[in-house]
């Protein structure tokens, strides 16, 4: 068996499979790439042929206009595909947002799992996160402390629903990121019950519309930038964290402003943002589902792409289990992206 | 624990009032007793509770957690009762207890018995109930939440039943869990019986005076006293034992028994708290020896001698003198003085003037020590609890300031704690930077910001948690005060230094030297 390090490697341009002659993730421009889900710092701009799945090269098309793929290949999850130098390759739900993916690589006799961002927690938007037995598991470790621990999303949006009926009057703004958390949060409120319409900021109409169309069904969705004041009175808003503090938010009045993500753990952090109402939902893994993955795929070795890598690979091993931290630079992390 | 921990949550991220009173109302309404009274006591500050120190915080961690990653996680979350709560293993413990029986718990719990009281109930709770009771226990609510307010939002409950000004007046007579407060704020009860007890009343405060009202005040109008520079203190000695409050309603007596044992009267009085040397009033920092002391030794006691210079009379033999104009309650209180002549006590004396002129005059001359600027009370105000406006104005004298240079920066603790916010700054001595104050409050959340990048990328080195930088930001330090100090290298300290503006327009090298500073020492 060929020990992956020998034919997985890192470079500036991030994680490279030499058999396969193709990048998992690319940092910069390149020629042949897998893309594990369309987030913007993993789904990059100018590659000329991207493998990904269907949903994921949707929202790429759609968000990066000449930036996109010149050519794009489709592939289901489960589907087998032979690549390059005798390399077998397949997707796997992550859990992320929809379309996300792990990729399955095998050459030689040895396994390797690509996951990209993923969590355990249930979704209705997208298909859930499937663990593989693999000989290196390669993560995340975005939320890898043991503070990190997402509370159930139910409670999450239950503690929302309850603000809205003490205060009746104010307008509710939830800061989420365009792809993914927005859906997610729209698709929860729908699930406890909230029928009325939800408000968007305009940067996240586009994204709705296509979750819709790749068969998403969101309800009640009406633009906000083109409401009257009065409309917006004790209404549930959604927009990216950064209109929060934005001009933007000046049409609503003494609004709430909410923040979802799993950074909103940690009180400094609401705090330094002005949140009124933190919101604890967060798409990727938190300590435990981290911690319980890496056990339920049994590999030996975990490589760590991103994040707090020191703190899981000192877990890790002290379970017995090998971790490298990558150090791969320019996945992001901030709240003002996906976590 | 539940709705107590949410009602805190809630709380410390709601920067409106508005907010705030309707939370503690929902809260006060829907909770049980006494469930609600302690809730009311944590967050007034009521609440006497064994108080358990961080270490035992640490060691409980450390029994379920891995040192290295508790350590991580602490510097990551920055606070400790948090990073313990957070970290702490979730067990399907079904939640902990109401408040009422925690805090009983706590109060019946002997000191040995606490760290596994503690666990068991770390261990039933979630991570916001855990961090709720770990706050509790670490006697740091930090919710942004007055007693005041708190009354506000019991008042908006009461629905016309109880104003605040009436709740406030039997309020240091109660005690948690206030299940006579209830009943009366809820319709169920007469109001609790105020008298008695040596029990605290609410303080008459002033707005400080701007400019828009220079006009108003005139010798026919308005009275004026020096406002001293120790802390504001009232003398409760309606009944026995007598008691020395604070101005927020702290029992200070066994930190000042020196006061007590002159007080052989019945009467409840307003006054400053000073240390005095001879006939010398001595500077704050004499006052704070005796302030950081809860019991203080012979030594101390006779090298800060502390004395009370009053101000008012609020009641004398049970007779309550608050509704009476200040004129006939300063007649009463010279008159009772005179008679009395307690130890330890004098009277603060008035300012006479002959118009606004004269005691602008007097303001601006106005520079010793002790003195922190003028109060002027308007000679038919009755004794109101809180600030009325119009009735008394405080006018302090203005604040010095220097333009310092950035030196250290410090990370802060809890919410500043991922901030550069704690600020060293010095001046120019023979073309080297002498530190001369630490400055950690007077700026605004936008200048926080602006601040902490500014240190991030002028770093020039590290230890620990502080950085050097690069001498090249000015600071305008505001501060009410210098003295002498032989703990400073500079040879002074600052009394109350604050931010006052950033200089980014100017260049440091036109900063002030240490000689503009020590010409200011008086």
């Amino acid at each position: 068996m060929a020990h992956p390090e020998t034919w997985l490697k890192v470079t500036p341009e991030g994680l490279y499979c030499v058999p396969a002659g193709c990048y998992i993730d690319p940092l910069r421009a390149v020629d042949r790439a897998i893309i594990t889900h369309a987030h913007a710092d993993h789904a990059r701009p100018g590659h000329r042929a991207v493998l990904a799945s269907a949903a994921t090269l949707a929202i790429m098309q759609a968000r990066l206009g000449a930036g996109a793929p010149a050519e794009g290949q489709p592939l289901g999850y489960g589907e087998r595909l032979r690549l390059g130098d005798d390399v077998t390759l397949w997707l796997v739900p992550a859990g992320h947002v929809l379309g996300s993916a792990q990729v399955v690589l095998e050459w030689h006799g040895s396994r390797v799992v690509v996951s990209g961002d993923y969590k355990r927690a249930p979704d209705p938007t997208c298909a859930a996160f499937e663990p593989v037995v693999c000989d290196v598991f390669v993560t995340e470790a975005t939320f890898a402390l043991p503070v990190f621990r997402h509370p159930p999303p139910a409670r999450e949006i239950a503690r929302l629903l309850a603000s809205m009926a003490l205060f009746p009057e104010r307008s509710h703004v939830i800061g989420c990121y365009a792809l993914g958390k927005c859906q997610r949060l729209i698709a929860l409120l729908r699930a406890a019950g909230w029928e009325a319409p939800i408000w968007l900021h305009g940067a996240l109409l586009p994204l709705c519309a296509l979750y819709e169309s790749l068969g998403v069904a969101l309800g009640d969705l009406r633009p906000a930038s083109a409401a009257a004041k009065a409309d917006l009175r004790g209404a549930l808003v959604l927009a990216p964290p950064s209109a929060l503090a934005d001009r933007w938010a000046r049409r609503l009045d003494d609004p709430v402003l909410a923040l979802a993500s799993g950074w909103m753990q940690v009180r400094q952090r609401a705090r330094a943002r002005g949140i009124e109402l933190p919101l604890v939902i967060s798409d990727h893994a938190d300590w435990d589902a981290l911690n319980a993955t890496v056990d339920a795929v049994a590999a030996p070795e975990v490589w760590v792409t991103h994040g707090r890598e020191e703190a899981l690979i000192h877990a890790l091993g002290l379970r017995g289990i090998r971790g490298r931290a990558l150090r791969l630079l320019g996945y992001d992390e901030e709240e003002d992206t996906a976590a | 624990m539940k709705a107590f921990a949410a009602l805190l949550e809630r709380l410390t991220f709601s920067p409106g009032r508005t907010a705030k009173i309707a939370l503690l109302r929902q809260y006060f309404a829907h909770q049980p007793d006494p469930d609600r009274g302690y809730g009311l006591a944590a967050i007034t500050g009521t609440l006497a509770l064994r108080t358990a120190r961080p270490a035992l915080l640490r060691e409980l961690a450390a029994e379920r957690s891995d040192a290295t990653l508790f350590a991580w996680s602490y510097d990551y979350v920055g606070d400790l009762a948090e990073t313990v709560a957070l970290l702490w293993p979730d067990s399907a413990g079904g939640g902990m207890p109401g408040l009422a029986a925690v805090v009983e718990a706590l109060q019946q719990t002997a000191k040995p018995a606490l760290p596994a009281l503690l666990a068991g109930l770390l261990d039933a709770g979630d991570a916001s109930e855990r961090l709720a009771l770990l706050k509790l226990i670490t006697g740091g609510l930090r919710v942004g939440v007055s007693a005041r307010l708190a009354k506000v939002a019991l008042a908006a409950l009461a629905e016309g039943r109880a104003s605040v000004d009436a709740i406030d007046e039997v309020w240091h007579a109660q005690r948690p869990p206030y299940g006579a407060l209830f009943a009366w704020i809820e319709g169920r009860a007469p109001p609790p019986e105020a008298s008695g007890a040596a029990h605290f009343r609410p303080p008459m405060l002033a707005h400080p005076l701007s400019a828009a009202e220079h006009g108003a005040i005139t010798p026919a109008l308005y009275r004026a006293e020096w406002k001293w520079d120790g802390i504001r203190v009232q003398i409760a000695a309606a009944s026995a034992p007598a008691r020395l409050f604070s101005r927020g309603a702290e029992d200070i007596s066994a930190a000042f028994p020196d006061v007590l044992a002159a007080v052989d009267f019945n009467a409840v009085l307003d006054g400053e708290l000073l240390i005095r040397h001879g006939e010398r009033i001595a500077s704050f920092a004499d006052l704070q020896q005796r302030l950081n002391r809860k019991a203080p030794g012979a030594k101390l006691l006779a090298q800060y001698p502390a004395m009370v210079r009053l101000y008012d009379i609020l009641f004398e033999a049970g007779e309550d003198l608050r509704p009476l104009p200040f004129d006939a309650r300063r007649a009463r209180l010279e008159a009772w003085f005179a008679r009395i002549a307690p130890a330890r006590m004098d009277l603060s004396p008035l300012v006479p003037f002959a118009d606004f002129a004269a005691l602008a005059a007097l303001h601006a001359a106005a520079r010793a020590e002790a003195i922190e600027g003028l109060m002027l009370k308007r000679r038919d105000s009755a004794y109101l609890a809180g600030r009325v406006r119009g009735a008394w104005w405080k006018w302090k004298r203005d604040p010095l300031r220097i333009d310092a240079v950035l030196m250290y920066a410090q990370r802060g603790h809890g919410r500043r704690g991922s901030f550069y916010s704690d600020y060293t700054f010095g001046l120019w001595r023979e073309g080297v930077l002498v530190p001369v104050g630490k400055a950690y409050a007077g700026y605004t959340d936008a200048e926080l910001l602006l601040l902490d990048r500014w240190i991030r990328a002028h770093t020039t080195a590290r230890f620990g948690p502080v950085r050097e930088v690069a001498p090249a930001l000015v600071l305008e330090i505001a501060f009410d005060g210098a003295q002498r100090s032989s703990r400073h290298k500079s040879g002074v300290a600052l009394r109350f230094p604050r931010i006052a503006r950033l200089r980014m327009d100017k260049p440091a090298e036109e900063a002030d030297h240490l000689e503009v500073l020590l010409r200011l020492l008086a």
